[in-house]
């Protein structure tokens, strides 16, 4: 999470007042702010011109957008192909008991949310957990227990 | 950067860029492929940055340091290499780094310890590596040696090339032609022939005048494959230029770049890509000179697997929900805001520009009938050489896991492969069951391997892949061994679609789900015989039923390791047993007293505190409270922890 914030306005000056760009827009006020608010996503609905209906059925179809704040780090665990049949699966049961919440959610304290992935594309590297924009490849119970003690 | 006023223009900014170049200026190449950044390739790449930048080098030409594409031979990261003198380094960290500048590029010398060495032979050059000598790269010819984030590192290497050609010397009817006769197929999984989609979308404009718009499809969702990211990371410039022909051909001035949003660099290096484009006058309006407009767009996908469905893009394009719809109609007819549009994959993109280059004769040549030309694969799994490899189609199976990628690594016994992910299936490597006529003689194609024996291999190109109930798929090959298991790989496979899943149509929501409750059973050990025939006739139900490609090819997965392997899903029905050791139910962990030395590390990290035994002494795990974590495998430093 960043200090400052871009302005919610900022971004919804970028672009043109489309329902095509509804996507785009969420993207951004997501990566912005790590979760799109009621508010925000009622001020997107009104710039681009669809109803609130519809924004909420994308924020909730893709994977990519949370409703809820997310933790200042996030740790995804890959559960790709290559990473599930070189043990991923026990690496996010590890992070659950480490971590002491379940994938999808976010620590109470906002200081994590755990999360899977589909793939990150490093499959040479399997088994890949992402702790934000790091990658730990070749992960074991042992390495990942002390990357998640790192943060 | 000044714009391209024509094709001489572009052709003099090439010639102007290789004579420029001293050929005896060192450049080091670092990978910054996926799998080297998971390495700590960007840490290697600054630090040969703060090496040369320090003062008295002492060399009389600055070496120059590129962080480029992925080289391919990931399981040796971090890769780099240095030209002129063509070195090869691997596993290279960043305290190497001194070394191979004080060495290598100060005093000339080789840094032999940092060079690839197997089976007693050390190799300098990638060329003479046998991983990279059996491939024929064409596609990746540039990706791992151009500089992603310059133009002009592009155009020195002949990018754009096609693009003028095919502006001063082809009419739009042409270069549709070249693409049809070239045989080009799809490299997204359906192998749909290239030139005969663009036809139909140039005749369904013609019909009903308006635009036309062309698509790459970037939303590379099937899990362990990463062919797509090495190209947009790599080469950006090849798709572009790839779509740029192509909305010539189909009178298109507008495209789209739809690409995962897992890959921040390859949107990144996109983004870049198309505005030094659009500098030179590459993209945009009256490119070269000629007259032709056309711009790109990017979009970001927003993480669904459906999305790589070709009509869950145009949703997602329009702002909706990526839900498929039927076709008929298809894109080609009524697709974007219901106008004619052709989306490829990103590989199919990259490939126009070669066959424009060098003609459809030559593109034929490469691969085999109804499977021409080259396919990159990312080689994956159980293997000792994992990486991303480019070869003819046509290829046997056995080249390329087992010349290729070097077998599988330790004792272990290669089982099968899975390919084209969710909707693709799983091979098994002996082959008794394959029908004949996907089977070839001997391993042709690459001619420094015809001294092997012969046997038959399945060919690796879209029909013969088809024959064995699975697809080439995107191009993901991932080889599993004997403790791999295929019951549970298959109810991977199907957890996966039900999650991804949009629910729209019945017999994909409710029958993934019913499929997963027979798989979920056996791998408790639960079900009868029956039961497996009748999840064979649940999963041909979804082929039969399923509005769109996501549902139809689902079983895919189940229904061929059914085929193949129905033994294993017998064992664990009947004998209530996983023969590979790997679902839960039915195995269990136990330490070997003659192996365990008692060092007692496994104790405190149990979960459930279910290891006990005195100091120096063999311990034992309680079975009754052991959760079965595996924790104790992962840090026992003498395997005395095995798996019945």
């Amino acid at each position: 999470m960043k200090a400052a914030h871009q302005d919610i306005e900022a971004i919804l000056a970028q672009y043109p007042r489309q329902a095509q760009h509804l996507i785009n827009l969420m993207q951004d006020v997501q990566a912005e702010f790590s979760y799109i608010s009621s508010e925000h996503l009622a001020l997107i609905c009104d710039h681009v011109g669809v109803p609130l209906t519809q924004a909420w059925a994308i924020a909730t179809f893709y994977r990519s957008f949370s409703l809820e704040p997310r933790g200042e780090h996030e740790v995804k665990v890959c559960l790709g192909t290559t990473c599930h049949l070189k043990g991923g699966e026990r690496l996010v049961e590890a992070c659950e008991r480490e971590l002491g919440i379940p994938r999808g959610q976010t620590t109470g304290d906002l200081h994590l949310s755990l999360d899977t992935v589909k793939c990150v594309g490093a499959c040479a590297l399997a088994p890949v957990v992402m702790v934000d924009n790091d990658y730990l490849g070749e992960a074991n119970l042992v390495s990942l227990k002390k990357r998640l003690e790192e943060l | 950067m000044n714009r391209l006023a024509n094709a001489a223009e572009l052709k003099a900014l090439q010639d102007y860029l290789v004579q420029a170049h001293d050929p005896n200026r060192p450049i080091v190449r670092v990978c910054r492929g996926p799998g080297c950044l998971a390495l700590g390739a960007d840490k290697v790449a600054q630090a040969f940055q703060t090496a040369i930048q320090r003062q008295g080098l002492g060399v009389k030409v600055q070496p120059l340091i590129k962080e480029t594409g992925c080289h391919g031979f990931c399981s040796q990261g971090t890769l780099v290499t240095v030209a002129p003198a063509d070195l090869c380094y691997v596993r290279v960290k960043p305290e190497d780094v001194d070394e191979v500048v004080q060495t290598t590029l100060v005093t000339g010398q080789v840094v032999d310890r940092l060079l690839y060495s197997d089976n007693g032979n050390r190799y300098k050059s990638e060329a003479e590596i046998p991983f990279y000598r059996l491939q024929q790269k064409t596609i990746l010819k540039n990706v791992g040696v151009i500089d992603p984030l310059d133009i002009h590192d592009a155009i020195k290497a002949g990018a754009y090339q096609s693009l003028a050609k095919a502006l001063t010397g082809m009419s739009p009817d042409d270069v549709i032609r070249t693409v049809t006769v070239s045989g080009l197929r799809g490299r997204g999984g359906g192998g749909f022939p290239t030139g005969f989609k663009w036809r139909k979308a140039v005749d369904n404009a013609q019909e009903n005048p308006g635009p036309v718009y062309i698509i790459a499809n970037g939303e590379e969702g099937d899990p362990g494959a990463f062919m797509d990211r090495a190209i947009m990371e790599g080469d950006p410039h090849a798709v572009i230029e790839g779509m740029a022909l192509g909305a010539y051909a189909m009178g298109a001035n507008l495209g789209f770049l739809y690409v995962r949003h897992e890959y921040p660099i390859a949107i990144r290096h996109l983004a870049t890509a198309v505005q030094q484009a659009r500098d030179l006058g590459l993209l945009g309006q009256n490119i070269l000179g000629m007259g032709f407009d056309f711009d790109l767009q990017l979009n970001r996908g927003a993480g669904a697997y459906v999305c790589g469905e070709e009509t869950a893009i145009i949703a997602s394009l329009e702002g909706r929900v990526g839900e498929p719809v039927t076709r008929p109609p298809y894109p080609a007819q009524q697709g974007l805001w219901g106008r004619p549009t052709v989306i490829n994959n990103v590989e199919t993109w990259a490939n126009i520009r070669h066959i424009i280059a060098q003609g459809a004769d030559w593109y034929t040549g490469v691969g085999v009938p109804h499977s021409t030309g080259t396919k990159i694969f990312s080689l994956v799994g159980k293997v000792k050489n994992t990486g991303l490899v480019e070869v003819p189609m046509g290829i046997s199976l056995g080249t390329l896991v087992e010349d290729i990628g070097g077998g599988v690594p330790g004792q272990k016994q290669f089982k099968a492969v899975q390919t084209g992910g969710p909707s693709g299936g799983i091979i098994p490597y002996e082959l008794k069951d394959i029908p004949p006529e996907a089977l070839k003689p001997a391993r042709v194609g690459l001619q420094t391997i015809e001294s092997l024996p012969e046997k038959p291999e399945l060919s690796v190109d879209f029909d013969s892949m088809a024959k064995t109930g699975s697809i080439m798929g995107g191009g993901g090959m991932i080889v599993m061994d004997d403790h791999d298991c295929v019951v549970d790989l298959a109810r991977y496979f199907l957890r996966f679609l039900q999650e991804d899943s949009c629910g729209k149509c019945m017999p994909c929501r409710l029958g993934l789900k019913g499929m997963l409750e027979f798989l979920d059973n056996f791998s408790r050990g639960k079900g009868t015989p029956a039961d497996i025939d009748a999840l064979e006739s649940l999963g041909q139900a979804l082929v039969d039923g399923s509005l769109c490609g996501l549902g139809r090819s689902a079983p895919n997965p189940v229904l061929t390791s059914i085929r193949y392997f129905r033994d294993e899903y017998l064992a664990h029905i009947v004998d209530h047993k996983c023969p590979a050791g790997v679902c839960r139910d039915l195995i269990s962990y136990r330490i070997d007293p003659v192996v365990c030395t008692g060092c007692a590390l496994c104790v405190p990290t149990c979960p459930p505190q279910c290891i006990s035994g005195t100091e120096n002494q063999p311990h034992t795990i309680d079975q009754d409270t052991c959760i079965r974590c595996g924790v104790c495998k992962d840090i026992c430093p003498v395997a005395a922890v095995v798996v019945d």
